[in-house]
């Protein structure tokens, strides 16, 4: 525990972003490592398929979590639980409680827009709206209710910087963003994403479409924001689990496995199951 | 440049009264907008069967389906639809013999002969063909094809139901030509590489193997076609003439179902009188004929589907 | 012993091929035949009608007397009519579409509005005719009037734009709708801001392609009772009017060898305005064709 708070301040201090003094009040981040997800015996089946089985985890916040699995291993359906994406498939049922901040995500009070506007996503292919960059970026502000140009202005110059992407296209916000590369409109997903000041990032396997020096500068945005998100990240590739995250779940047939620090998952796992697929074995 | 608490400012928009209810009317206005198709057909149906209903008990129903002869607009009126139905049969067997043909070949060689280019120049024009009106159709037969005709064969009248037939067939080629080569071009290549590859002429290939692979699609075309053919109307009013009749002769005047709709229609059919019900029954069966094409047309593509 | 004689198998090659290449020039042939009809009826129309194209027949209204008679009211009367017909089948077919895709339950009740949008598709226009008549001209005493012909022009295009339509929002790609889910949009902000959007281009063309076979439609009118002689021209939609189809119709059917003069000349506008219409339609798909 203490490890991880030298950790955390060590990381503060890297931060060159002066934006990120800011602390919102909202979230109350900072002190201490606060759970922000919990799955508690959580099941999921599409149909007759149980596809999760009693997921038990939990997420704190500003570390990055990866999740990482065989494929069909349920970890994609996982991310897609945790802001209720996974209902946009119809034959889905749940069972159990996810906690997000001390509230479950199933609960009638919590709309599913209310907790998608705190729990943003970044999806496996860029998937920019067919709009302008600055149109694409403003979109979540639009929607919930801010029209002010003086203030989309200032969210859109915002959200670019924090997502590394500003100085490209500063000088064509009006400009189509599928004219953007993949590497670039992925960025632009990520700024778009952030926009809406979000507590948690949900990434799904982000980088799997884009080239590799395309995936070395998200990796590099990800240490970035994690400053001020709690991220949670689905990645097929190990060694980028092993790079970037703090902490690492292995999903197998729709269980979890093992849910601990990245370095013992990869170094010094307890599951023999983890050990084969973390060296390659299989998977 | 003062920073905005955005967090805070979604917070505040949150309950939005007019986004939530938005939300909760869209479905029900969207909902009543697409009722109104269903309200069209019940309409349709409450048309044709109230009006026909009291045609019937005006004049037999027996008389309707078992007399040959038509005279509506006789003092001693008779009401055999099957003169009518006479009419519009002759006019789509013509239809059918140039449209089924025309249309298939110009879908064989779009879809496994011709190149792109060809079929970039090729299909717009099909379009332009499948929008040019029926009035304009009409005019083409009586003012060129029928003088054609006529100077070719001089017993033919100047109402007769080849020149009408003839161009109702060029009228659905497109539809014939585009709906059978989306069927042909549906069938994956590899099946037609399968083909060429043992070394079968092209030919070889569409008959023995791309035909029988898109067949419900093709056979669903002509259906469609010959049910555009039997309500096409238009053109039989400005070419076939006006005289029903119970007879396989193709060279004199003639009247199909359609064709006798409008002729009422653009006199005056005083309201209440036979005449006025017998466009409703005409009408009805006329709706059936189509109504039982356009579900043949969906049941053969759904039953026979092929799954590529 | 072999059991393909590769003699033989060389031997009918070559009348094979033959065969392939003779059938193509027949598929060719009948590839043509639309092309041929369609020039030969432009050139004949052009030839008849372009010595009436004068600017008296584009400003005058019709006549029983050939050298005086013009085409004005028509031209006027077709625009009211796809005044009306454009709106209420633009609101009715994109809501329908919109509703199939997008709100509608799987259930046997949505299938059974799709099959009778596909059945209404097939309703012969005539049929359209006796329904307008019956409930439009007579049940809601709308008379011969602009609105009851628009009306039913409007409920006779609409199968063909809720299937353009919905091809259209079927397009958008469902990678572009789980972005904006995601961002905690309602389905309607989704819809509306960036499903609609999207497929605005690919509905535009469905609706520009439906309203030029509208205002070449015929039947309907004749069975409405859309008058052939009219000397003024509708000041609301309650009035009634003259149409460019309808007006051509009464020409052909006309016996003086006059009349087929103008008979062209009407074809010629009635053909231009879907030629340009369609050129819209076309250039609006090809712009807008590849974009996701």
């Amino acid at each position: 525990m203490a490890e991880l708070k030298m950790k955390e301040e060590l990381d503060m201090n890297a931060t060159i972003n002066t934006q990120t003094e800011k602390k919102d009040p909202a979230s109350g981040i900072v002190q201490s490592s606060k759970p922000v997800f919990e799955a508690r015996d959580f099941n999921l089946w599409y149909g007759d398929n149980h596809a999760l089985q009693n997921i038990n985890l939990t997420f704190k916040e500003n570390e990055i979590s990866a999740i990482i699995g065989p494929s069909g291993c349920g970890k994609s359906t996982f991310i897609k639980s945790l802001n209720r994406m996974v209902e946009l498939v119809p034959v889905v049922r749940t069972e159990g409680d996810i906690v997000y901040r001390e509230q479950n995500i199933f609960d009638k009070s919590l709309s599913v827009e209310e907790l998608r506007t705190k729990v943003g996503m970044v999806f496996q292919k860029p998937n920019p709206f067919p709009k302008s960059i600055y149109d694409n970026v403003a979109y979540g502000a639009r929607v919930h209710g801010i029209r002010k140009k003086k203030v989309l202005d200032q969210i859109v110059e915002k959200s670019l910087r924090g997502a590394a992407i500003w100085d490209e296209v500063k000088d064509r916000l009006n400009a189509n963003a599928y004219g953007l590369s993949g590497g670039q409109q992925q960025r632009i997903c990520i700024a778009r994403a952030l926009a809406i000041e979000p507590d948690v990032i949900l990434m799904d396997e982000p980088t799997s479409a884009l080239d590799p020096i395309s995936t070395t500068k998200i990796e590099d945005l990800m240490q970035e924001l994690k400053e001020k998100y709690s991220i949670i990240v689905v990645t097929h590739n190990m060694q980028q689990a092993a790079r970037i995250s703090d902490k690492t779940a292995f999903f197998y047939q729709g269980y979890v496995v093992e849910h601990d620090d990245t370095k013992v998952i990869f170094e010094n796992p307890k599951d023999k199951r983890t050990e084969d697929y973390v060296s390659g074995r299989f998977g | 440049m003062n920073e905005y608490n955005i967090r805070e400012m979604i917070q505040n928009n949150k309950n939005n009264k007019s986004t939530k209810f938005i939300e909760k009317a869209v479905p029900t206005i969207l909902f009543i907008i697409t009722s109104v198709s269903i309200l069209t057909t019940i309409g349709i149906l409450y048309t044709l069967l109230s009006e026909t209903f009291i045609f019937f008990t005006r004049v037999s129903f027996i008389e309707f389906i078992t007399a040959t002869e038509w005279k509506a607009f006789s003092s001693n009126p008779s009401f055999g639809i099957i003169a009518l139905i006479m009419g519009t049969l002759k006019i789509v067997v013509i239809a059918t013999m140039v449209a089924v043909p025309v249309g298939l070949g110009a879908a064989i060689y779009l879809s496994e002969y011709a190149t792109d280019r060809i079929r970039r120049i090729v299909k717009p024009i099909l379009e332009i063909l499948a929008g040019i009106p029926t009035v304009v159709y009409g005019t083409f037969a009586i003012t060129f094809v029928t003088p054609l005709i006529r100077e070719m064969f001089p017993g033919v009248s100047l109402y007769n139901a080849i020149s009408p037939g003839v161009v109702v067939g060029i009228m659905i080629v497109p539809m014939i030509a585009s709906l059978s080569e989306d069927a042909m071009s549906s069938v994956p290549g590899t099946t037609r590489e399968g083909s060429l590859a043992l070394g079968a002429t092209r030919l070889e290939t569409v008959f023995k193997v791309i035909l029988p692979a898109a067949a419900s699609g093709i056979i669903a075309s002509f259906v469609l076609g010959i049910s555009r053919a039997i309500g096409e109307t238009m053109i039989v009013s400005i070419a076939a003439g006006s005289t029903p009749g119970a007879d396989f002769d193709l060279t004199s005047s003639l009247q199909t179902m359609t064709g006798f709709i409008v002729q009422v229609t653009s006199g005056d059919a005083a309201f209440g009188t036979d005449l006025y019900y017998s466009l409703y029954a005409v009408g009805m069966t006329l709706f059936l004929f189509t109504l039982i094409m356009n579900l043949a047309a969906q049941w053969i593509t759904k039953k026979f589907k092929e799954e590529y | 012993m072999q059991l393909v004689d590769k003699d033989q198998v060389a031997k009918s090659l070559g009348g094979r091929q033959l065969l392939n290449k003779s059938m193509k020039f027949l598929f060719l042939l009948c590839t043509l035949v639309g092309l041929v009809v369609l020039v030969t009826l432009i050139v004949d129309t052009v030839l008849d009608g372009w010595s009436h194209l004068t600017w008296d027949f584009l400003t005058s209204f019709s006549s029983s007397r050939p050298e005086s008679a013009g085409i004005y009211g028509a031209i006027i009367g077709s625009v009211w009519l796809m005044a009306v017909t454009a709106p209420v089948a633009i609101v009715l077919s994109v809501g329908t579409a919109l509703y199939l895709e997008e709100y509608a339950p799987k259930n046997r009740i949505t299938n059974f509005i799709t099959v009778n949008i596909s059945n209404l598709a097939g309703v012969p226009s005539v049929v359209f005719g006796l329904l307008g008549l019956t409930i439009f001209v007579r049940q809601l005493s709308l008379g011969n009037s602009v609105l009851a012909a628009g009306l039913t022009l409007a409920l006779m295009i609409m199968p063909v734009i809720v299937v353009a339509a919905q091809e259209a929002i079927r397009a958008v790609p469902s990678s572009v709708r789980e972005a904006s889910t995601g961002m905690g949009a309602t389905k309607w902000q989704t819809v509306s801001r960036i499903i609609l959007p999207a497929a605005i281009p690919g509905i535009i063309t469905g609706i520009i392609l439906a309203l030029s076979r509208a205002i070449g439609e015929t039947a309907p009118l004749v069975v409405i009772g859309v008058p052939v002689s009219l000397l003024v021209t509708p000041n609301g939609v309650f009035d009634t009017f003259q149409a460019l189809p309808m007006q051509i119709y009464n020409w052909v059917k006309m016996p003086q060898e006059e009349f087929q003069y103008l008979t062209a000349a009407g074809i010629i506008i009635l053909l231009l305005i879907l030629f340009l219409m369609n050129s819209v339609a076309i250039y609006i798909r090809n712009k807008y064709s590849k974009r996701f």
